[in-house]
């Protein structure tokens, strides 16, 4: 029905998938967008934390950035993507910097959402047992909001995966992206459709795990 | 029947001129909480405040734990002024379920040991002995999820007791729980300040747990917070829950309620309450 | 002024110091400096081809908003209500909200050509979303006893939503619409971005195509500006649902 040019049946994207995977051709670029997307994440997922638990500390800040955060949202930053290429050159570098940015946001409203349900009653304890600020976030603040913590791993992941893969098809020299460009315009729909299928099932599985520990978290602190 | 060891012991907690103010926030008036209140608590004595919702009781441990400035007055414990930080040697139990729900039963009760650098050993010693003490030796490896709120209380206790504080505070610690939970803990916590010698002060709202517990209970007023009255109870310090059935004791919870009734209507509100129309048909 | 609003002034002056400063330190090719950018947005905003744009983008944006948040919110309901409709979605909204969306675009191209609707559906896939689960989620946490309290006053099913469940998530809901609205907006953009010859998006492509880093700057603040003071007004309006300052 659909023209096979536009679109390839289920079953012939999940056979080029096989013969992407079982061949190896393009096991350099799927390293490639891995290794890429885990730093990414990483410096979403620290910085984000940093940030969130920074503006958390200074209520006045934090109700001043506010309204700027959510908007943070509507800007597509990857304009900005020709810049980090002349600030990082044409590597790594900029992709990595276009994930992060990508992800930090989703990090900080849920590290700052994470801090404000640890229930004060913890606080208090930590400082009968006279903990300094920073043993209370590390020790105390942080394990209480774990579980809505790693809810914000697991969106920053999302959106860092998205910074890098769309950074990956427009610079186009490498990585997953970079075979989706060029299965697109080379008219090679079982690449393409391929690695779309491979992207899509890298995906769901991290954020399957992620969901998972992000449940199991929950069950152990007692709410379902 | 009163213990004499206690009558000469020195005073172990001083608290003079306490008052807390609470600066408005949004518009609308400061709270005054608390005070001007003084306090005296002798070394090993257990003492109760009890006083209608709100007079500030909570407050009050806050001050005395060293977890609140107060506005004004000072606090000195065994000698040493408590400022802005909890001094050494005292341990806190709150209402609210403390106990870290990420770390097993024996880590929770590790917590603080742990944190002031004791060694293994002794951590372990003096850790197996306080799961002993509450009874949670059998629990020592599941999590606070998976206990009821009266073990988690027990838990926060075990926590509390591993630093062999000399001053032991507890801000309503069984008001989440049924009453013959509060009962059994009400004896445990009796138990707990024999063999530790400690200190205690208790903030409770149920009388009778005031009276059977108690040495001394501190009546406070509605807010601001003061003290209307001490009572004494003249208990022998083997006592358990059982001390309810003592004559003295319906005395005790009856001179609690009398002075507090009056406080408590103050409190919601209202001046003396219009007697129904039954209470004044059996008026002689 | 409310101290407030005052705090958010202060906190972007703060910010333009840090943008004057990385400006200093990076060079005019990858950041221009505030200044510059600031006024090449007065003048942007003077041309009648900023206004067309804007007007195709806000046109298309608007569309996909009212089906995006609407629709969402409807869905959002519909599933929350029922116990097991929301056990069954919720793994599944979880998977496909992680998806990215960009490897739905060719398909998304291919149905609905190059035109306003294809600007519109990426708009709604990626605004849908986030309100469906807040909305569950926002349900999903009014306290039973709400629910109970209801039935003992006797409330019809259709009165229990409509005057109990539903004021009492709206806060919640409401969260989700900002983050919904912000996300609608991207993906309008982005639509323009890769497949379309008007609107914003198109007008930063231009720009990024063209090297014209002042430009790019411009507009991105001129976009960053309008969601901000959108979000701002809906946060405003969040703030008054939830009955305090």
């Amino acid at each position: 029905m659909i023209n096979r040019l536009t679109m390839i049946p289920p079953t012939e994207m999940a056979g080029a998938l096989w013969q992407i995977a079982s061949s190896g051709k393009f096991n350099a670029d799927i390293l490639f967008t891995v290794t890429n997307t885990a730093a990414a994440i990483t410096l979403s997922v620290i910085g984000g934390f940093l940030a969130g638990a920074t503006l958390h500390a200074m209520p006045r800040l934090r109700h001043a950035a506010n309204p700027l955060l959510s908007a943070y949202y509507a800007v597509p930053v990857f304009v900005f993507y020709p810049l980090l290429i002349v600030a990082f050159g044409v590597g790594r570098g900029a992709l990595i910097a276009m994930g992060a940015l990508v992800g930090i946001v989703a990090m900080i409203v849920n590290t700052l959402d994470g801090l404000d349900r640890v229930p004060p009653v913890l606080i208090k304890t930590a400082e009968v047992l006279k903990l300094g600020y920073a043993r209370k976030l590390l020790l105390v603040r942080l394990p209480a909001a774990l579980p809505y913590l790693v809810t914000g791993v697991k969106l920053a992941a999302a959106y860092s995966v998205i910074g890098i893969v769309a950074g990956e098809f427009i610079l186009a020299t490498a990585g997953i992206g970079k075979r989706i460009a060029f299965g697109y315009q080379d008219f090679d729909n079982r690449t393409m459709y391929g690695m779309l299928l491979l992207l899509l099932i890298l995906v769901m599985v991290v954020n399957g795990a992620l969901a998972y520990w992000e449940k199991r978290l929950h069950r152990r602190f007692g709410r379902s | 029947m009163t213990d004499p060891a206690l009558v000469d012991a020195g005073i172990h907690i001083e608290a003079r001129g306490i008052t807390k103010i609470f600066a408005a926030v949004g518009g609308g008036n400061d709270v005054h909480a608390v005070g001007p209140l003084d306090l005296d608590i002798r070394h090993g004595e257990f003492f109760s405040v009890v006083g209608p919702s709100g007079c500030g009781k909570s407050t009050l441990l806050d001050i005395l734990a060293g977890l609140t400035r107060p506005t004004s007055g000072t606090v000195v414990c065994a000698g040493a002024k408590v400022g802005a930080a909890v001094p050494d040697g005292i341990g806190v139990v709150f209402q609210q379920d403390a106990s870290f729900a990420w770390l097993s039963v024996k880590d929770n009760v590790a917590f603080g040991l742990r944190r002031k650098g004791f060694a293994a050993p002794e951590i372990k010693r003096r850790v197996d002995h306080a799961l002993a003490f509450m009874g949670l030796s059998g629990f020592a490896g599941a999590y606070p999820a998976q206990l009821s709120g009266g073990m988690r209380q027990r838990v926060c206790i075990a926590r509390t007791l591993v630093m062999q504080p000399s001053v032991l505070l507890l801000d309503e610690p069984f008001a989440a729980l049924d009453q013959q939970t509060r009962l059994l803990m009400g004896d445990e916590l009796l138990r707990i300040w024999r063999d530790t010698g400690a200190t205690v002060v208790l903030i409770t709202h149920a009388l009778d747990e005031a009276g059977m517990l108690s040495d001394r209970i501190g009546i406070m007023s509605a807010r601001p917070g003061r003290f209307i009255d001490i009572v004494a109870t003249g208990w022998p310090r083997d006592r358990d829950s059982r001390i309810v059935s003592d004559r003295h004791f319906g005395e005790v919870t009856a001179r609690l309620w009398t002075r507090l009734r009056e406080e408590s209507l103050r409190a919601i509100g209202r001046d003396e309450m219009p007697a129904s129309a039954a209470q004044q048909a059996h008026r002689p | 002024m409310k101290a407030r609003h005052l705090d958010t002034l202060l906190l972007l002056l703060c910010l333009g110091f840090a943008w004057e400063l990385i400006y200093a330190l990076v060079g005019p090719d990858v950041v221009p400096s505030p200044v510059t950018t600031l006024r090449r947005a007065g003048e942007l905003v003077q041309t009648a081809n900023f206004w067309k744009d804007a007007a195709s983008t806000g046109h298309a944006f608007a569309l996909a908003c009212a089906i995006g948040i609407g629709g969402g919110i409807a869905i959002g309901l519909l599933l929350g209500f029922s116990k097991l409709a929301t056990e069954v979605a919720d793994p599944m909204l979880g998977t496909i909200y992680s998806i990215p969306k960009i490897t739905l675009y060719p398909i998304i191209l291919l149905i609905f050509g190059l035109n306003l609707s294809a600007k519109v559906a990426f708009g709604v896939i990626h605004g849908v979303f986030p309100v469906i689960i807040a909305t569950m989620s926002a349900l999903r946490n009014v306290p039973p006893i709400h629910r109970r309290t209801a039935h003992v006053l006797g409330l019809s099913p259709a009165a229990t939503i409509s005057t109990v469940l539903v004021p009492a998530a709206l806060p919640e809901i409401f969260s989700g619409i900002r983050i919904g609205v912000a996300v609608t907006l991207l993906g309008t953009l982005l639509a323009e971005m890769f497949a379309s010859a008007s609107g914003l998006g198109f007008a930063l492509t231009r720009a990024m195509e063209l090297h014209e880093v002042v430009d790019i700057f411009a507009l991105a603040l001129l976009i960053f500006a309008s969601a901000a003071i959108l979000n701002g007004s809906l946060l405003a309006l969040e703030r008054r649902l939830r009955g305090h300052d």
